[in-house]
């Protein structure tokens, strides 16, 4: 049966070369700790993805009862928390993925650094990392304040104060993602709602696929 | 790559019917024990993202994600705290070099420079040696920043008023109040609602509600203060004061 659709499906597209390309390859001896078991570090770049992909997950359901506006974001998140079936592991996969995600990721770049792995010809994947490493730092700031408490408000307010401070572009800045020059309320709200589920996940995931285009097109560093 | 004339395509779509695949990286010239990708390596690593799936799920159910009560931007007494990767980067605008007339050094130079120069990495250390010995300024500056940033996110820690932060943030559940009782007259005539809200659900001061203190306590903390209240805010008659514990010892969400 299965081979069957996969047949139909391959006599009209070829699909044989697009999945060879994607999984088809040898793994090294130097990078798998079967083999070597220091060879974990390799594994930090996974589990970053690995956890990406839970927060993409996690996030999209969270969605489903969160209200973007500064009346009801913090009652429907509290209902989240309390009322509905497994809402708090939910929500606490995405609150605790948020700084795993950041840990994951310093180490990865540890490891690519000092490895010198960045080097010819694999600079622009390190560019392209540390774009992925910014985007990721500017969720981590846009999540903080959507479940509008305390906590969220006043650490958006200092942020915005930071933007603020910027010369030249600084109020402009500030405008652009408070939606107000002074007001930090329904309009942040959106915004940083908007930023945090649509923009930045986009930029996020075209990083992601240059990130990975690249590595199966120059392989993984070899070893030191 | 062969393009234009003599190009053939799989029917009649834009895939190349003869192109060269993505060249999957030889590593013949690092001999040794290789794995295929599919599905013996991708195996392994499933098992690995099993077993850290599980210890994920633990942690989340043992801590359940932190909810602060509903934002009230008029609370002007809230010490404001970003998430912990941010911490080293509000610290540092807190050193006198780095705030107020060099705030432009702590927000922007020397992120920028930090930041700037890990995006510019390859550009700089452009030497052909990949050991981190043998990379004695790149491996140097990156322990540096590391250090900081170590640093900075610990004196954040160290110096953030932590039980302040606890009972500041604290979700407390309404009561009905009455407001006609003498305790609560006797709150407003001495002006504690300013702080510990017309409610008593707090503001610049703590809740009042469930406060776990017995009346003869509050009676002492009223006219001698605690923590962050000055004494003698309590001006008004003995009796009053009684009035006033007696209605706040009783306080009680349940």
């Amino acid at each position: 049966m299965f081979n069957k659709i996969y047949d139909w499906v391959d006599e009209r597209l070829d699909i044989a070369p697009i999945w060879r390309d994607i999984a088809d390859h040898e793994v090294p001896e130097h990078v798998n700790p079967a083999h070597h078991f220091s060879a974990f570090v390799y594994c930090f770049g996974g589990l970053t993805f690995f956890i990406t992909v839970i927060q993409i997950l996690s996030g999209m359901f969270l969605t489903m009862y969160y209200v973007p506006d500064i009346v009801n974001a913090w009652e429907s998140v509290y209902y989240l928390q309390n009322e509905v079936a497994f809402g708090q592991i939910v929500r606490g996969m995405h609150h605790w993925g948020a700084s795993l995600v950041i840990v994951m990721m310093f180490l990865h770049t540890l490891r690519v650094f000092f490895q010198g792995a960045y080097k010819k010809p694999r600079e622009l994947n390190w560019v392209v990392g540390v774009l992925i490493f910014f985007i990721m730092l500017a969720l981590g700031l846009t999540g903080y304040l959507l479940p509008w408490d305390m906590k969220a408000v006043f650490a958006t307010k200092v942020t915005l104060t930071i933007a603020d401070s910027v010369p030249l572009i600084g109020p402009a800045i500030k405008t652009l993602i408070a939606g107000d020059p002074t007001i930090v309320g329904a309009q942040t709200l959106t915004r940083f709602f908007a930023i945090h589920v649509f923009f930045l996940p986009a930029a996020l995931l075209g990083l992601i696929a240059a990130h990975f285009i690249m590595i199966r097109k120059q392989g993984i560093s070899g070893p030191l | 790559m062969h393009r234009g004339k003599g190009m053939k395509f799989v029917g009649d779509s834009r895939i190349s019917a003869n192109g060269k695949p993505f060249i999957p990286k030889d590593y013949s010239e690092y001999p040794g024990k290789t794995e295929a990708f599919w599905p013996n390596f991708l195996l392994k690593e499933w098992l690995v993202g099993a077993v850290f799936l599980v210890g994920f799920l633990c942690l989340t159910a043992a801590h359940p994600a932190p909810l602060e009560r509903i934002a009230d931007p008029t609370d002007t007494a809230y010490i404001p705290l970003p998430d912990w990767y941010f911490l080293f980067l509000y610290q540092l605008l807190k050193y006198s070099y780095a705030s107020g007339p060099y705030n432009i050094v702590g927000s922007i130079i020397i992120p920028t420079l930090a930041f700037g120069g890990l995006m510019l990495a390859p550009f700089l250390d452009r030497g052909p040696e990949r050991r981190p010995a043998k990379r004695p300024f790149a491996t140097s500056f990156m322990l540096l920043a590391i250090a900081g940033v170590v640093f900075l996110t610990w004196q954040s820690v160290y110096y953030h008023d932590w039980d302040k932060a606890a009972s500041q943030g604290k979700i407390v559940e309404g009561v009905a109040i009455d407001k006609e009782a003498g305790g609560y007259k006797a709150l407003e005539a001495n002006t504690c609602l300013s702080c510990h809200g017309a409610e008593l659900t707090g503001g610049a001061g703590p809740a009042l509600i469930d406060t776990g203190h017995t009346a003869d306590e509050i009676k002492d903390i009223a006219k001698n203060g605690t923590g962050g209240m000055p004494a003698g805010i309590f001006k008004g008659s003995d009796e009053e004061l009684e009035a006033l514990a007696e209605f706040l010892a009783n306080l009680s969400a349940k």
